[in-house]
Order: C-alpha cells, then sequence, then structure tokens
C-alpha cells in the first residue's frame, strides 16, 4: 500500500504551485542510512553486525590467524590450550586458523557464485520478461526442467562428471542456482514491464538493452537485492553441503562444510569441536536472513497495520 | 415482527431533526513518523433526510471526513480532536463494538470502486445480506425478498436473477447501484457516498445518479455526498460544503452557493468548467488514418472501418464511453498494434504499421502523453534525465546543449530549475502531467495523441494543463489528437470531434456541427449525458428520456 499521504499534498495552479508545495528536501544517502539504522529492529542489527564481524574476519584473515591456513602445527586431535585455541584436527593443524581462513573461503566463493547466478539468472529474466513471446516460452520451459531435477543431486551428478574443480564448482552451482533467480527477476520484471512509461519508452525508439537495464531494473533492484541474500544462504548452504559429501571445496584448502565432515569423530568422543564449522555457517546464515527480512519490510511497503 | 418495529421506530425519526453533529473535527495523518493535520476543525451539522455534498480537490480532506462521519480513520491515519455525535452518540469516544453495531445498520459506506469493493468470489445475494444477518435485523429469505425489491427499485435489469451473478458479471454502472442497494439492505440513517461515480462513463453515470437520487428521497435517507465534480453535487446535494487543505471555505443552500458563491476560491472553481475554445480549420492535413480495423489476437475486433483526418496545428477530439475503441486507436497510430486493414498516412507518406519498422525521424515526429501520469513516468528516474534522454537521442545534443534545452523545456511547461533533480514521486499530479508533456515536446514533434491526460487529475489543474496544451499549440504549432470521455474537455480544446461507438465512428466533423442538432443517436446521448451545473438538470432530462432511454443507443 503506498502511503496515500503523497496524494494528499496540495495541489495548486502552477502559477503559485512552485511556491505553494513545500518542497521536500532529499536527505543524503549518509543521513538516511542512518536514520533507518536507528529504527531498524534489534534482531537486523544483530544481523548487520554479525555479517560485518564475518567479513572483517574474512578480509583480514592472514593477520587474525595465529597459524597457517593448511600448516600442520601439532599432534592430531589436540584438545583446547592457550596454545590452540580449538585443538588442531584430523592433520594437527590449528582448527581456529583454519575456521579464519575458511570464512575467506567458503562466504568468498559462495558470493562468486551467487554474482554470477545474478548475473545469468537477471538477464534472463529480464529478457524474458520485456520481449515475451516464444523466448519467454522457451526459456521458461528450460528452467522448469532444471527445477525438475533436486539441486544436490543434480549438482553432485554433474561434479562427478566434470570433475569437482573449484571452476567447475562455481560455474555448476550458479547455473543450477539462476533458475530461481531467472523466476523472480522475470516475475517482477514483467509487472514494471507493462508500464505506460516502458511503452513511452519503446514509443521514443529505445533499444532493449536501455529498456531492460533504465528503465526496468532500477525498478526492481530492491526485491532482487533482498533474494540476492537469500540466494547466497542457499548457495552457502549448498557448497557446504558438497564439502560435507567430498565433492565441493577441495583439501587442503579451509572450508566449513569440509570441516566438519573432517573432524565429526569427534562428536562421538563428546568433543564439541566439529560443531564449530556448523555453527559458523549456521549464524552466518541466520544473520543474513534477520537482514533480508528488515530490508525486505523497508523495501516492498509492508507496513503495520495499527 | 421485532426486526419490523425496530426499523419503524428509526423511521418514525422526525425529518429535520439533527442526526449528525461534528464539533471541531481535527485528524492527523502520518508520514515519515511526523503527524500532519489534514483536517483542521471542521463543524458540521446533517439533519434526517438531507443530503450534505463535499467537494474539494483531492487533498481537501472530503473523503477522510466522511469516513470521520463514521467515527473510523484509515490506518495512518487518528481523529486528534473534535466530537461526532451521531444521533446522540459520541463517535469518537465510542468502543469498536459500539461502532460495530452502527456500522452497516445505521450508517453505510458506498465506495468510489464497487469493482475492488465487491468480493469477486461470492455472489451478489450473500454480499448484500451479510450486513442485516450479522445485524440480526431480519431472516434470511425477507432479506431476500427485501433485495428484490431494493434491486428493482434502484432499475437494475432482471431484480430476481440478478442478486446470483457475482461481481463479474454485471457492468460498472450495475455494480455501483448494487453497491447502493447493499448499503440500503439495513435502513441506515445515514448514507456516505464516496465519489461513487467518478469512475463511470459520463452515459452510466447518469443511471446511477438517478437511481442513487431517486432511493435516498424514498427512504428519507441522510447523506453526505462526496466528490469532485460540481455538476454531480449540484444535483445531488440540498447543501454543499467547499472544502480545501481540510478547511472549510464556504458553506450554502446547493442553489444558492451555485448562483452566488462568496469565496474567491469557490468562484475560481465555477470558472474552471468556463474555458471554451473558438474552432479553426485547417486543410492541410498532417494524418490521415483510412478504413482501419484491428483487433487483439484476431479474435475481437476493436476497430472496424475508422477513418479519421488530423489537420495539421488543429486538435481533434476522440470522444466516446469506455470500450469503443479510442485507446484501440491510438495504439493503431502508434504503431503498437499493426492494424489487420486500413493505412495510416502521415505527412503524405504510408506510415509502416509496426513499431519497429518505423524510422527514428518518424517515431521522433510523434508522440503520446499518457492518463495516468504516475505510470507514464519511471519512477526511479529525475526530472532532469526523463527530458534529457529525448533530447540526446532524437536531436542529438549532449553535454550543456542539452541541459540547456532541459531548461528551456521546463520553462515551456511552467516549471523551474529546482524540478530538475526530483523524482516523480516528489511531484504533485499536474507536475508530473507537465514533465510528460515536457518529454513529448523533446523530440519537437508534430504531432501529439494525447489519451486522456487531464481525467485523472483535479478540476483545477486539468485547467491549467488544458491551457498549457492551447499555448503550446499556439506556440510551436503541434496537432493533437485528443482523446476523452469528457466532453467539457472537448468544449474546451477541440477543432474536430470525431464520435466513436462499438469501434466505429459514429459521427465526425468540426467541433460546431457535431456539437449542433441534428446529430447521430449516440452522439444526442453523449452529449445530454453531461452533467451540468443547474440543480434541475437531471430531474428534466429523465422526465425528457422518459422509458425510453436505453433505446436511444444504436445497435
Amino acid at each position: 500500500m503506498t502511503t496515500g499521504l503523497d496524494h494528499e499534498a496540495p495541489s495548486a495552479g502552477p502559477v503559485i504551485l512552485a511556491e505553494a508545495q513545500p518542497l521536500k528536501t532529499r536527505r543524503s544517502l549518509w543521513s538516511r542510512v542512518t536514520r533507518e539504522l536507528r529504527h531498524a529492529p534489534v534482531s537486523a542489527l544483530f544481523g548487520l553486525v554479525v555479517i560485518l564481524l564475518y567479513v572483517f574476519v574474512a578480509v583480514f584473515a592472514p593477520v587474525l590467524a595465529p597459524y597457517g591456513e593448511s600448516q600442520v602445527v601439532g599432534d592430531q586431535y589436540e584438545v583446547w590450550s592457550d596454545k590452540f585455541f580449538f585443538g588442531t584436527d584430523q592433520l594437527g593443524r590449528d582448527m581456529l586458523s583454519r575456521l579464519i581462513y575458511g570464512a575467506r573461503n567458503t562466504i568468498g566463493i559462495a558470493l562468486l557464485t551467487t554474482a554470477l547466478s545474478f548475473m545469468i539468472g537477471g538477464l534472463l529474466g529480464l529478457l524474458s520478461a520485456t520481449l515475451r513471446g516464444w523466448i519467454d516460452q522457451l526459456l521458461g520451459r528450460f528452467v522448469d526442467v532444471l527445477m525438475a531435477i533436486p539441486q544436490l543431486i543434480f549438482a553432485l551428478v554433474l561434479l562427478s562428471i566434470f570433475g569437482s574443480s573449484l571452476l567447475n564448482l562455481i560455474l555448476i552451482i550458479a547455473v543450477l542456482d539462476s533458475t530461481r533467480v531467472f523466476r523472480l527477476t522475470r516475475a517482477v520484471a514483467v509487472n514494471v514491464a507493462v508500464m505506460d512509461f516502458i511503452e513511452a519508452a519503446r514509443l521514443q525508439g529505445e533499444g532493449l538493452g536501455w529498456i531492460m537495464t533504465r528503465e526496468i531494473l532500477p525498478n526492481i533492484l530492491p526485491p532482487l537485492i533482498a533474494e540476492f541474500g537469500l540466494r547466497f544462504c542457499f548457495v552457502f548452504l549448498t557448497i557446504a553441503a558438497l564439502s560435507f559429501l567430498g565433492l565441493g571445496i577441495q583439501p587442503p584448502t579451509a572450508d566449513w562444510g569440509s570441516m566438519v565432515r573432517e573432524n565429526a569423530t569427534l562428536i562421538t568422543y563428546g568433543d564439541i569441536t566439529p560443531l564449530l564449522p556448523a555453527g559458523a555457517i549456521a549464524l552466518l546464515t541466520v544473520a543474513v536472513n534477520f537482514v533480508v527480512d528488515w530490508f525486505l519490510h523497508k523495501t516492498s511497503g509492508l507496513k503495520d497495520e495499527r | 415482527m421485532n426486526a419490523d418495529n425496530k426499523k419503524d421506530r428509526r423511521r418514525s425519526g422526525q425529518s429535520g431533526e439533527v442526526l449528525l453533529e461534528i464539533h471541531g473535527l481535527r485528524i492527523e495523518g502520518q508520514s515519515e513518523d511526523v503527524w500532519h493535520e489534514i483536517v483542521k476543525g471542521i463543524d458540521l451539522t446533517l439533519r434526517r433526510g438531507e443530503v450534505l455534498g463535499l467537494i474539494g480537490e483531492s487533498g481537501a480532506g472530503k473523503s477522510t471526513i466522511g469516513l470521520a462521519a463514521m467515527g473510523y480513520a484509515r490506518p495512518g491515519c487518528r481523529i486528534s480532536a473534535g466530537e461526532i455525535r451521531f444521533d446522540g452518540v459520541d463517535l469518537s469516544k465510542a468502543s469498536e463494538d459500539e461502532k460495530r453495531k452502527i456500522w452497516g445498520a445505521r450508517i453505510a459506506y458506498v465506495a468510489q470502486s464497487a469493482a475492488a469493493a465487491f468480493n469477486p468470489a461470492h455472489i451478489l445475494l450473500s454480499q448484500y445480506a451479510e450486513a442485516p444477518l450479522t445485524h440480526g435485523l431480519m431472516g434470511e429469505s425477507e432479506v431476500k425478498r427485501e433485495a428484490v425489491d431494493l434491486f428493482r427499485r434502484l432499475q437494475l435489469p432482471n431484480p430476481e436473477q440478478i442478486g446470483f451473478r457475482y461481481p463479474h458479471q454485471v457492468s460498472g454502472g450495475q455494480l455501483q447501484r448494487a453497491m447502493t442497494a447493499m448499503a440500503m439492505s439495513c435502513r441506515p440513517d445515514l448514507i456516505i457516498f464516496d465519489e461513487p461515480t467518478t469512475a463511470l462513463d459520463v452515459t452510466t453515470q447518469i443511471e446511477v445518479l438517478a437511481a442513487i437520487k431517486d432511493i435516498v428521497r424514498q427512504f428519507n435517507t441522510a447523506a453526505i455526498y462526496i466528490t469532485h465534480d460540481l455538476a454531480v453535487v449540484a444535483q445531488m446535494a440540498d447543501r454543499i460544503m467547499v472544502l480545501r487543505y481540510g478547511e472549510l471555505v464556504e458553506e450554502a443552500p446547493t442553489r444558492r452557493m451555485l448562483t452566488d458563491p462568496q469565496q474567491p476560491y469557490t468562484k475560481s472553481l465555477w470558472a474552471v468548467r468556463a474555458l471554451r475554445k473558438d474552432e479553426e480549420r485547417s486543410d492541410d492535413t498532417i494524418l490521415r488514418v483510412d478504413g482501419v480495423d484491428a483487433s487483439y489476437g484476431g479474435m475481437i475486433t476493436v476497430l472496424s472501418g475508422v477513418t479519421v483526418r488530423v489537420p495539421r496545428g488543429r486538435t481533434v477530439a476522440v470522444v466516446g464511453e469506455s470500450g469503443s475503441g479510442k485507446s484501440t486507436l491510438a495504439r493503431v497510430i502508434t504503431g503498437l498494434l499493426p492494424p489487420a486493414k486500413g493505412e495510416i498516412t502521415f505527412e503524405g507518406k504510408r506510415l509502416p504499421p509496426a513499431l519497429k519498422d518505423r524510422s527514428k525521424d518518424q517515431l521522433r515526429r510523434l508522440q503520446m502523453i499518457y492518463q495516468m501520469p504516475d505510470t507514464a513516468l519511471n519512477p526511479r528516474r529525475r526530472v532532469r534525465d526523463i527530458i534529457g534522454r529525448p533530447v540526446q537521442h532524437f536531436l542529438g545534443l549532449g553535454g550543456a546543449a542539452r541541459h540547456r534545452r532541459v531548461r528551456e523545456l521546463l520553462e515551456m511547461i511552467e516549471l523551474d530549475d529546482r524540478f530538475l533533480e526530483r523524482l516523480p514521486a516528489e511531484l504533485s499530479g499536474g507536475q508530473k502531467q507537465r514533465v510528460c508533456i515536457a518529454r513529448a515536446l523533446a523530440t519537437e514533434p508534430d504531432l501529439i495523441i494525447c489519451d486522456e491526460v487531464t481525467s485523472a487529475l483535479d478540476q483545477i489543474v486539468a485547467e491549467e494543463i488544458l491551457k498549457l496544451l492551447l499555448r503550446l499549440q499556439k506556440e510551436l504549432g503541434v496537432s493533437y489528437l485528443y482523446i476523452t470521455h469528457d466532453l467539457a474537455t472537448v468544449k474546451a480544446i477541440a477543432d474536430e470531434i470525431v464520435v466513436m461507438y462499438q469501434g466505429k465512428v459514429v459521427q465526425s466533423g468540426p467541433k460546431s456541427e457535431v456539437l449542433r442538432p441534428p446529430q447521430h443517436a449516440y452522439t444526442e446521448l453523449l452529449l445530454s449525458s453531461v452533467p451540468e451545473m443547474d440543480p434541475d438538470w437531471l430531474d428534466s432530462l429523465l422526465t425528457k428520456r422518459g422509458q425510453t432511454r436505453t433505446e436511444a443507443r444504436p445497435a
């Protein structure tokens, strides 16, 4: 629902109208952001803090980590101590250091994959919505076929065919994930594509590229950004799951999914160390979801009815 | 029966006794966490059987006051001060339960868009029956009998059967009458009509107005009639209140208000309808549409054998009710819908039927302005870019030259430099439409198609836009094909008129000829349906038309 109050603004004749209408001053980006943050719910603030923390850790991993990523520094499965804060893993590598580097690898790869999937899905979705006709039908049905196969199993099959190199991993997950992005982009873009201003642009001879990127895209950006957050979580989880199954990020690269698998046996001895990478995954997913929820609430115009 | 007694007791209230009294009503609305006062101290008295007209531009607070008369404030609004005394009960302090007992049973509300107010999943009768059954006023069989009676009084076709139809199965005018029947179902003391005919065609509007007027009179119901159309309120109301910015400008009985308005603002409202343009003829044709047939998907024929000529530097008005093919004609001319038959000649040359086959120059010379400025401007682009893009695209101007041209265009549409950086949401309706005009002018076109460009605007703002269009025509020599259903606009702007009905041109020619009898039967119906400022107009027209009303429509 639009607030309706915008329309209540007095609309006087043009002679006096420049004066009569109070000029709505636009706030600068920074002041708008700080203002929104002050009104943000606790959950969103918590999410933001967690995400920033993860990013900080990922960026400064070499500085923060006490040891190297795949450096063997102690015995196998050493317990938590002052020297090895979270103990060591099955090869005697420092757990804390690997957790810190894991942030870098897991988040970096998930981010890259999500970005790629948005480029593919977003572009095709926009094309579909703008052109309609047979292209829309063809892309739509193709996506239906891809979506009919469970994603994780499909990824497993493809990875075992093409080999589980990092590049293959990113490409396969990006393509499989882009189907969802395609669906969303097409759905929201179709609503914008029928508006009069799109017709006006076509009548003024604007090309497809202009209409897609300048007329439609800015109007569908908010739901896409929110979806980016959610898809990031799913991609992140998919990669972790694949790594856990041994087909994802390959050793010796530190990665939370494979770290859970490699140290899983410790659970039987009542050691919670393998839960740390699992917890890191869970925390980030929850944090991103909190922020996305808040962002969606802000941009979709869903206001609480009192 | 108990319910009957209750009804009788209520009906026994003397006509002339005060029913609703509002004192010092103040309502605040919230935007961006700040409360603004939108109704600033309104006093209002309504007696039984009296019809009070509330008029004003959008943003005057009409609807807000109408809803407040029920003790209701929309989400985001609150009643901050004042007393709303309905038959002895102060609604501003009444509990939700008390109000719920009154709503529907004693105060009813008729919304602007009946199509949006009905639930599409239920038949009309069950929606009609909801209020009387919930309030326990009658039994089910009685409700049905009453419904048929009311449907008949409101002159709905097939009163026995129509209740079993779904909302989408009846026309807009019938739906609005069904909604009035629904409001009447509990025989309320007060009905609030919020622009009930604004969304309807003139020919349909008459039927609804006549039905409402008639039934309110029959049941001696008090009503608050909210509208921005002066001629309509003149037919309906006993007394008129003129509102502006949430304040009362003037209040008087209808006849006195019409003949002798006191305030300058009221006078200016009255003057709007007087805009007239002398017709000028020209034999120099810029656009010719020849025997065009068009259909959507090859199935439903929307246009058949349409021939229209637009003289250079003149305005041709295309009139007709909704569904007559006016807008389709615009789509055919612009190339969005290639015609099935016939051809379009522009400047003596045949215009390719499809948009994609037209040259950049052909696109440049033919521009369009839309009905809803809200959807015709990209909400994410600034005025500078909206107007600047066609300047760059068609005239190849960039940098400082482009900036200069954009400022010239802003000046032409009477806006100043401060608007350059604004987004459409930061403009009023009239300003948005001006920006749309500037965007069309940016390409230096020869012909502009105007699709109902003033129908979404308030009368005063619409008047300014029409004056602007006329001035631009005089200065730039641009031709207009002006699509509208409003004949006051036609009188104000047209040189020639094309009357369309069901996809065919039924009459065309210079304005003076089309407006003067003898006319085609449909033209006559259309012309006589336009409300006039005379409070006796509706009654005399209905007497004149008598029972043959519907026969005037060509088959």
